[in-house]
């Protein structure tokens, strides 16, 4: 009896916001292999995070400075709160860190993070080419159709948002010629965290109506397979409020980061 | 077949595996690709790299792009001392959460500072803008606030008490702006203990064989492009 009271102030507590790309593929991966963890929900517009600190010392998104919101989405730092790791003592940022914790700690299936070296290098090299290539693309359609409307009042010319998919199209290209060619998922013929990292990426852009699978077939075979291996219904649970987000037209935004935030994004659309 | 590193020692994550290998006395062909020349540009390379970029390593038939990747097939193939990458879950894991924090935060300001004060110099012909500069030194500055904050804290290392593959891949970064003459280390204390340990753990020769190149930067302003590389980096001209 000792033991279950206190399962849940000891166990895993990963904190969320499934409207952010990493949080949904943090979220999917404890889900499929039933990792017991303590959602804590995060609301990235709602709470204020500027004043919230999260779990732990560590916390690398976390600053009090405005200083590096400027300039483009990139520089979004406050969101990089989430996701976040904290159990028992050590607390983790970074999806990946995160991603690659849960795997060893609790053994999950091989092909996840394949124990062949030459397999896991190419896990690695897709993860490391993220960051700077779909990650940040990816979700600049919806700063662009939608946040940035909602925090400044304006709607930018559509000039913007087809400099963004333009750009974004660039990325898919060689996402599609390098780490997908002709088979079935990024390394072999298994799901691994280089598809669930760029899967989330991409469904970004759908929840505001930029379908970046059509046109591209070898895309959507990709995805379905990725659903597939994934679960629909876990993909669709994890998904929900991204391909519902003009109910977040509806939400409160908290003023303090609306005021943090507006001017900084004014002038990114210039 | 000895594996083969294709590498310029301008490139900050060139010089990390540069050192790595070395350090670990991992058997390697060094393939110099010349950035300022464009040799990255090559259909050749691009056999290696589809990307064509460096570095790349190519093990047999096997080829691997990105730093972060290959560093981490070297230690496991090489088996290399484990304080590069701990076994320890914890310490593991806070190597890993490095890795993934510097690509959009110190790599991308220190790259900044190189592309302003010496490449697009070098593009357009006319010297580097003082404002951009200014800018890019300030973002750098903030983030290295974070690294020395959240990072780095009290600790000798970014783990524990031995040098990782965190602190190669971020001293290689650093280095980057002093090499064209902007010295982030300077007013900051902590980060030059930082830098003076990483650099005996690395080894004093060593570290200054890979920044040679780098270090020697300011020869590089009357290198010319070649047409094909000039066109490939116009978008570094984008604000």
């Amino acid at each position: 009896m000792f033991i279950l009271k206190n399962a849940g102030r000891m166990g895993l507590e990963l904190y969320l916001d499934l409207l952010s790309q990493p949080c949904r593929a943090v979220y999917i991966f404890a889900k499929k292999n039933n990792i017991p963890f303590e959602f804590k929900h995060v609301e990235l517009f709602k709470d204020s995070i500027l004043g919230m600190k999260m779990p732990g010392g560590n916390n690398p998104g976390h600053s009090h400075e405005g200083q590096h919101c400027r300039g483009e989405f990139g520089k979004m730092n406050i969101l990089k709160k989430v996701p976040a790791l904290k159990d028992g003592v050590l607390t983790l940022a970074e999806s990946t860190a995160i991603l690659l914790y849960l795997s060893w700690k609790y053994n999950t299936p091989d092909h996840w993070y394949p124990s062949d070296t030459q397999k896991r290098a190419q896990v690695d090299e897709y993860l490391s080419w993220h960051h700077t290539n779909i990650r940040g693309n990816a979700g600049k359609a919806l700063w662009i159709k939608v946040l940035i409307p909602l925090f400044t009042g304006q709607t930018l010319p559509p000039e913007k948002l087809q400099e963004v998919m333009d750009e974004l199209a660039i990325s898919l290209k060689q996402f599609e010629e390098k780490f997908l060619q002709d088979k079935p998922f990024i390394v072999g013929s298994e799901i691994s965290l280089a598809d669930l990292m760029a899967i989330v990426e991409l469904m970004q852009p759908i929840g505001v109506g930029c379908d970046i699978f059509e046109d591209r077939p070898k895309l959507s075979e990709w995805r379905n397979q990725v659903e597939e291996a994934v679960g629909k219904e876990l993909f669709q649970e994890a998904h929900e409020l991204i391909l519902n987000i003009k109910e977040l037209s509806n939400i409160q935004i908290d003023p303090q980061l609306k005021e943090h935030l507006a001017p900084v994004l004014r002038k990114m659309m210039k | 077949m000895v594996v083969e590193l294709y590498l310029d020692l301008l490139s900050q994550p060139c010089r990390a595996l540069f050192i790595f290998a070395k350090k670990n006395n991992i058997p390697f062909e060094f393939k110099h690709v010349e950035l300022l020349k464009g040799q990255h540009l090559s259909e050749e390379f691009g056999k290696v790299n589809v990307l064509k970029k460096v570095p790349a390593l190519k093990d047999g038939a096997f080829t691997l792009a990105e730093s972060i990747a290959i560093l981490l097939y070297l230690s496991r193939k090489f088996n290399t001392p484990d304080h590069w990458y701990p076994s320890d879950l914890q310490k593991r894991a806070r190597v890993d959460e490095y890795l993934s924090w510097q690509h959009t935060t110190i790599r991308e300001k220190g790259c900044q500072i190189f592309i302003i004060k010496v490449l697009v110099p070098l593009l357009i012909g006319q010297p580097f803008s003082p404002e951009k500069l200014e800018e890019a030194v300030k973002e750098l500055n903030s983030v290295l606030n974070q690294f020395e904050e959240k990072f780095l804290q009290n600790k000798p290392f970014i783990v524990g008490n031995e040098i990782s593959l965190a602190d190669l891949m971020a001293i290689v970064e650093l280095m980057e702006p002093v090499g064209c003459g902007c010295d982030i280390f300077e007013n900051r204390p902590k980060l030059v203990e930082w830098r003076s340990r990483v650099e005996e753990a690395v080894g004093k020769e060593l570290f200054q064989q890979a920044h040679e190149i780098l270090l020697n930067a300011k020869n590089l302003s009357t290198t010319q492009l070649p047409p094909e590389l000039r066109e490939s980096m116009k978008r570094l001209l984008k604000p």
